[in-house]
């Protein structure tokens, strides 16, 4: 595997097995009442956040700091981007401390991969505007395999804003790479012209959900509102909205948080066993730990990585 | 109407000019019907004196040994940046015009999207007048169609062209009303001077960074879609037409547009057209790098479906010509993520080698076409065009077409290094170029003096 992780299309589909693999492990920490192991001790995390974020934020540094790394957050506001450094020098600067890896969130496509070229450091995309959002898509397939065992052949429908969507990206891409079908649904107008390139088939309304497995429901942004993208948001429930008539009693049910109930999920979906949204969020902190530890841990290729893999100690507690 | 002779401005260094004598180059001028065929060239006080078999150098005159080098008329640019006044860390007239002769160019438009913008007749005479001390080559200046490219109020363009404008442009943006364009084509009749056109309806391009496809959906980068190009052009031939007014169509991008050029020109309307070298040589999938320096312009580079049909129309003439859209910027600029950085590429020193290297060398478009599609760009702006010819003053190009070189990150002439075909080998390399009868440009490399 790369020194980075920039894009799920860097990723093998072993490699993300090795992934999930090491987020099981890593599961077994989060369930003792220590949680902490030192594979990272005496090293630096650098969790760098141009947008707002909780969930992906709190996640990041939590497992950090279960690995016993040192962390340090750095958020645009407060920081000297307000007096208007330049990404590059910014990078530039924080890996002056020499970090062993710097975690990224910018509001524009391609600042990971820009920041992997101004560092010695590791990078994790955190999102990177509308392009992608790894880590959210390999904790999806985490929370998704533990529930289904293997997603071959899983049929999986992402609904909603595809358009300004990382994380439909990210799982358009890493739900193909693991065996299943995907389709696109949503008003046309939040669908990507030509998106049917990353694999996926595409509907513009929800004829045909009932075949789906999984429901994957995307965020749909208000902000999306002030332009003509959709009439209005009650048109949008009433078109796109997975409520309870939707959603059928086998089908799972997945959202990458927040939830705005009401509008894409209705509260009585949100709040039903077939919601994994939770265990998504529980999810996260394990899969970060096993892409911190593969990344600092897992050595140059993957052959290396693979090997690390069966042979390097096993997590112990602190 | 036809247009009056324009004047260019270039500095005065070389005096009246060279004496020079060309031995032995491969002659290509296919309006001369020079065709491979080897010859001297003796140029004296800058004018080709006479062509033929073993000519003697008359005393004082330097004699050059080009044997190997193919001649061919210097090309012309309609489309350059100078970014003077303003932005003179990316590009000065000095600067801009050693890229062009260092590119084989004997003559350069200059856009008037500056700042401030060229859209008054003392801005103008001060841009002239520092190109009579600064230019290597021969250049003139657009001046905008609108005040400020504001899009609302004409330019002084009578004034403008008595001051020795090379014609109007609002580059960089559209002229978003139907209403003001019309009355600058109507105005056109008293004022003359080409109108040239960056055609991009804005409502369908807001928020696009990269052609609207497949690479976009990929990305997650806001989508220009070819129809934001194609259907601008519509508007404003459908406007030309009606007031029989002659328009000049930048940086085609899109087949959508080649579509509507190939139809205003069969209903007759007034029409030339260019393209670029990037958007002839390179697509979409590029931008997969996220590498604004190298491929974030405006129009954006599009799929090889919409090259395939600029390259069938600059075959088939439907496009008039090549432009480069020299667009400079500076590097901290670029080295931003692919959203926030400015539009355009450096483009002066690699065009020939460029279309050479992609089109030429693999049978795509004949040498022939090339080379008239790269010197007829300023004739519909009253120039004349540059030939081989005895009598005519001396706009030559030297160039080895089999050379190989590699375009690198630094040794440009332009201050800026945003260059599109940057880590690209490419073959063909311009040696010398003789400007308006002086020598403008000659490769270190390249021997000077008696052989």
């Amino acid at each position: 595997m790369n020194r980075h992780l920039i894009s799920i299309a860097d990723l093998t589909r072993d490699d993300i097995e090795r992934i999930l693999e090491r987020a099981e492990s890593f599961a077994e920490v989060s369930g003792r009442e220590i949680k902490k192991v030192p594979t990272l001790r005496g090293r630096t995390v650098i969790n760098l956040f141009y947008e707002s974020s909780t969930r992906t934020s709190a996640s990041f540094e939590i497992a950090a700091k279960r690995l016993s790394a040192d962390t340090v957050n750095i958020k645009s506001a407060g920081s000297s981007v307000d007096k208007g450094e330049s990404l590059k020098d910014t990078v530039q600067t924080l890996s002056a401390y020499d970090p062993a890896l710097i975690v990224i969130r910018s509001p524009h496509v391609g600042a990971a991969g820009l920041v992997a070229g101004w560092t010695t450091a590791s990078v994790v995309n955190a999102g990177d505007g509308k392009h992608e959002h790894p880590t959210q898509a390999l904790l999806d397939l985490y929370t998704l395999r533990r529930r289904v065992g293997t997603l071959d052949g899983l049929k999986v429908w992402i609904v909603g804003d595809v358009l300004h969507s990382r994380v439909a990206r990210s799982n358009i891409l890493a739900f193909g790479r693991m065996g299943a079908e995907v389709t696109v649904c949503g008003p046309p107008t939040l669908i990507p012209r030509e998106v049917e390139a990353l694999g996926c088939d595409v509907r513009y309304d929800l004829e045909g959900l009932g075949k789906a497995d999984v429901v994957y429901a995307l965020r749909m942004q208000n902000e999306r509102m002030t332009g003509s993208f959709v009439p209005s948001l009650r048109e949008y429930a009433a078109r796109y909205q997975i409520d309870g008539r939707r959603l059928g009693p086998n089908q799972l049910l997945m959202h990458p948080g927040p939830v705005n109930r009401g509008v894409e999920l209705s509260g009585e979906v949100v709040d039903s066993p077939q919601a994994l949204i939770v265990q998504q969020v529980e999810s996260g902190v394990v899969v970060r730990m096993a892409v911190l530890y593969e990344l600092l841990m897992g050595g140059g290729d993957s052959g290396g990585a693979r090997s690390a893999l069966h042979a390097a100690t096993e997590p112990q507690p602190a | 109407m036809s247009a009056p002779e324009l004047k260019l401005d270039r500095a005065e260094r070389g005096g009246p000019g060279a004496d020079l004598l060309i031995r032995g180059a491969r002659l290509f001028d296919p309006r001369e019907r020079l065709d491979h065929q080897t010859a001297d060239i003796l140029i004296r006080a800058g004018e080709i004196a006479e062509i033929g078999d073993a000519l003697e150098a008359p005393e004082g005159a330097e004699t050059l040994d080009a044997a190997g080098l193919h001649a061919f008329p210097a090309f012309v640019d309609p489309h350059v940046h100078l970014r003077t006044p303003g932005r003179e860390d990316e590009e000065d007239i000095d600067s801009g015009s050693r890229a062009a002769a260092a590119g084989g160019y004997c003559q350069i438009l200059a856009m008037p999207n500056t700042d401030p913008v060229v859209d008054s007749a003392s801005i103008l005479q001060s841009l002239r007048e520092r190109a009579r001390e600064e230019a290597r080559v021969p250049t003139g200046f657009l001046a905008a169609i609108t005040r400020g490219q504001q899009g609302e109020q004409l330019t002084e363009m009578a004034e403008l062209m008595d001051s020795g404008a090379a014609g109007f442009t609002d580059d960089g943006l559209p002229v978003r009303s139907a209403g003001v364009l019309r009355q600058a084509l109507q105005y056109q009749r008293l004022a003359g001077g080409l109108i040239a056109l960056h055609e991009e309806d804005p409502s369908l391009s807001a928020g696009g960074v990269m052609h609207e496809g497949a690479v976009s959906a990929l990305l997650g980068l806001g989508g220009y879609p070819a129809i934001a190009e194609s259907t601008m052009i519509q508007r404003d031939c459908a406007i030309a037409g009606f007031e029989n007014a002659r328009i000049h169509l930048q940086h085609l991008s899109a087949r959508e547009s080649v579509t509507a050029v190939e139809q205003a020109k069969q209903a007759c309307v007034q029409v030339t057209c260019e393209a670029t070298p990037h958007h002839l040589c390179i697509t979409d999938e590029a931008v997969q790098s996220l590498d604004a320096g190298r491929f974030k312009m405006n129009p954006p580079l599009r799929s090889d479906s919409d090259r395939l049909a600029l390259i069938d129309a600059l075959r088939s003439g439907t496009i008039d010509c090549v432009a480069t859209d020299h667009a400079p910027h500076a590097r901290e600029e670029k080295e931003q993520p692919f959203e926030v950085a400015p539009m355009g590429v450096t483009g002066l020193e690699t065009a020939f080698s460029a279309l050479h290297t992609h089109l030429v060398l693999p049978g795509v478009l004949s040498l022939e076409t090339v080379v008239e599609r790269m010197t007829s760009g300023t004739e519909p702006f009253g120039l004349s065009v540059p030939r081989i010819v005895t009598g005519a003053r001396a706009d030559v190009c030297l160039v080895d077409l089999a050379a190989e070189w590699e375009v690198g990150e630094a040794g440009y002439a332009s201050r800026s290094s945003n260059n599109a075909f940057a880590g690209q080998t490419l073959t063909g390399r311009v040696r010398m170029t003789v400007a308006d009868g002086i020598v403008a440009y000659r490769e270190r490399s390249f021997a000077i003096g008696a052989v």
